[in-house]
């Protein structure tokens, strides 16, 4: 068991025959994740790296009965796609372009929300991955080793850092999900858990936040009710207000979006606050232990 | 990117939002002229993105052409400093308008309500302060109004609004108009936020925006050419000016210890251990995903232009960006700069044992975790 994605996930790629989804594409194909298309406008009925290209979304779904997609496209084409995706029918598309226009995204988000058929994850994301079975991303897919902990994080490299950690700690991961940077992402921290709250295999969540907004806190409000332990990490506890600390959404305005506001949520929901990523194995160890115990 | 005052108050204007005549100019005679065609009694602000600039003598108020000529010769190319910004910003352009008599002051805002996922307008009668003092003090004064993004406002909606804010009767209409022109502004022009703080309502009883603060959406100015070229100029530091020139995402935060790191939560992070060894960070580095040896060289460099630098932290874990790229770019940059200062580095993940390989024998202290690499450049950085 896992979320969002799995062994049977049928994924197609726009973008797929540029230079970065190229690079990815391989390296996803490599992992085993099960690539059955990809997408780039006026290349349809050609090959590349095995995998055929369509025109358009609609065709490779058509053709590939596609249930996944991840998006490559630059920043002014990203939105388009997105909506390219979900006419098509597709039920779930990773974002991983950087720059999107926030505009943009106001529109995407909330005709998604509207309609809901289609779940949006990123943009500006490092996209997901269930260990063993499917990465649909641009993370270094060797860290990860499939297990109980379910982790879901606003940055792309701590992910890595902290999975790393994990690993090493024999602490295998169920899926990882990458939320993305932006301001506007179009799946929040608190989806997220609730989708590892409802997992069977998934035995203790790892959220990974960061300055900014307030989807942590709306998360906690959750995490109160989980019965599965979670463990948090916030980044830029020392980073000034007023100044973006490159991640579009990392921002702290006025008295909004403060780590101590995030950290003091955590723990009134009861998760473990870890102080430095060093510390998230052991005290996800501890938690595990606890529920062992305790059950 | 944050707009100059002059800029807003152009982009406003364009809109149909009221705003005091004037000009801007770097032209001490020209400044002459814009003052006497306003009728000599002008306010002269210096266009400068800082906090403070009023208690900095940045702006003042004027009786006749003669005297605010003088003032703007003056103001033109001196540096001006205040207690938000102590290393200060020299001045390029004046903004020469007619003062406004204000019998009243109001508040209005657009900007992106990310909990809603919407835009929102903010309007308050509690104009003239920080929104974030009247948030605390009585945040009843502040009416919210979240945008429909496929529908817009709706003309009732604002009527309401006007009225819950407790606005006087004559202003009703002028502000129902404005704020539908300050969302009309905000979504063509890609802003991120629209602040009129304070809006004016004339003894004559006519409503204006006597101040504006517009910041554009940097993931939207492919879209708008016409703040091509600017961009460097509003950012608030001189080597935060050269990283926009250079696409490279830096802060400068005035500490000790130089931070170069590739993800945006990897480098905060890195702040956060910096800071719990007891050093200060001197600046927010991203290099970026999948950089090349030329960009980690260019990055190197931006970190080595401020003086208080006493050691640089490299803190990397290769996803798609390579440690042995990394590596090279590194002691590229070490052999043209002549780097004297400590340098640790952490480096894990793809292509890190060809990373370290590279490395070994050159100035650069390895370490083998973050928070032991942190503790060794506070250690050495601050001898």
């Amino acid at each position: 068991m896992a979320i969002l994605v799995d062994k049977n996930s049928r994924v197609v790629i726009s973008g797929m025959t540029g230079r970065e989804g190229g690079f990815h594409a391989k390296q996803m194909i490599e992992y085993g994740t099960n690539v059955v298309a990809g997408v780039t406008p006026g290349k349809g009925g050609t090959e590349h790296l095995g995998v055929p290209i369509f025109d358009s979304v609609a065709e490779a779904v058509a053709a590939t009965q596609a249930d996944a997609g991840l998006i490559f496209v630059p920043a002014p084409f990203a939105a388009d796609s997105v909506l390219e995706y979900e006419d098509a029918g597709v039920p779930f598309v990773s974002l991983i372009t950087e720059g999107i226009p926030v505009q943009d995204m106001v529109r995407v988000v909330n005709r998604l929300k509207t309609n809901g058929t289609t779940r949006l994850l990123g943009g500006n994301c490092a996209g997901i991955i269930t260990p063993g079975e499917c990465k649909m991303g641009i993370m270094p897919g060797h860290i990860f080793t499939p297990g109980p902990i379910g982790l879901v994080s606003r940055s792309g490299t701590l992910t890595y850092e902290i999975v790393w950690e994990l690993t090493r700690a024999n602490l295998g991961q169920t899926t990882c999900v990458g939320i993305g940077g932006d301001p506007l992402p179009g799946t929040r921290f608190i989806e997220v858990m609730q989708m590892f709250e409802a997992d069977p295999a998934t035995k203790a969540v790892v959220m990974v936040g960061e300055i900014g907004g307030s989807d942590e806190e709306d998360a906690c409000e959750f995490v109160k009710t989980m019965s599965k332990p979670v463990v948090g990490f916030i980044s830029g506890r020392t980073a000034p207000p007023g100044k973006r600390m490159g991640h579009a959404g990392a921002i702290i305005s006025g008295n909004s979006g403060t780590p101590q506001s995030k950290v003091d949520a955590l723990l009134a929901a009861g998760a473990a606050v870890a102080d430095k990523t060093s510390d998230v194995a052991e005290l996800v160890k501890a938690a595990l232990a606890k529920v062992s115990v305790t059950s | 990117m944050k707009l100059h005052e002059y800029q807003s108050k152009e982009l406003l204007s364009k809109y149909g939002v009221p705003v005091p005549q004037g000009d801007v100019t770097s032209d001490p005679a020209e400044a002459r002229a814009i003052a006497e065609k306003l009728g000599g009694k002008v306010v002269v602000k210096a266009q400068v993105l800082m906090g403070g600039r009023g208690k900095a003598g940045g702006v003042k108020l004027f009786e006749t052409a003669a005297d605010a000529a003088n003032f703007a010769k003056d103001l033109i190319g001196k540096r001006l400093v205040s207690n938000q910004n102590p290393q200060g910003m020299i001045v390029d352009k004046v903004l020469i308008a007619e003062t406004v008599d204000i019998a009243k002051e109001f508040y209005v805002a657009v900007l992106l309500d990310r909990a809603t996922q919407k835009l929102l307008v903010m309007l308050s009668v509690e104009g003239g302060m920080e929104i974030e003092e009247v948030a605390e003090k009585n945040p009843d004064a502040i009416v919210k109004l979240n945008v429909d993004p496929a529908w817009g406002l709706c003309d009732f909606e604002l009527r309401k609004a006007v009225k819950d804010a407790n606005l006087p009767k004559e202003a009703h209409s002028q502000m129902v108009s404005m704020i539908k022109q300050l969302v009309k502004a905000y979504i063509e022009s890609d802003a991120d936020m629209i602040e009129i703080n304070p809006c004016a309502l004339t003894p004559e009883g006519r409503l204006i925006a006597a101040d504006a603060k517009v910041s554009i959406d940097d993931n939207a100015l492919f879209r708008h050419k016409e703040y091509a070229g600017t961009t460097s100029d509003s950012a608030e530091h001189p080597i935060e000016a050269e990283a926009v020139k250079r696409g490279i995402a830096y802060v400068n935060l005035g500490g000790e210890v130089g931070i170069m790191g590739n993800g945006a939560g990897l480098v905060m992070q890195s702040l956060d251990e910096i800071n719990a060894a007891g050093g200060k960070p001197a600046n927010f580095l991203d290099v970026g995903g999948g950089a090349q040896a030329e960009r980690v060289k260019a990055c190197v460099e931006l970190v080595m232009m401020d003086q208080n630098v006493k050691g640089l932290f490299i803190n990397i874990f290769g996803g798609i960006t390579r440690c042995d790229e990394v590596a090279k770019g590194v002691l590229q940059a070490f052999d043209e700069l002549d780097v004297k200062i400590p340098v640790v580095a952490r480096i894990e993940g793809t292509a890190a044992e060809e990373g370290r390989k590279i490395l070994e024998g050159s100035r650069v202290i390895p370490a083998a975790t973050v928070q032991a690499a942190a503790a060794k450049i506070v250690e050495l950085a601050y001898a």
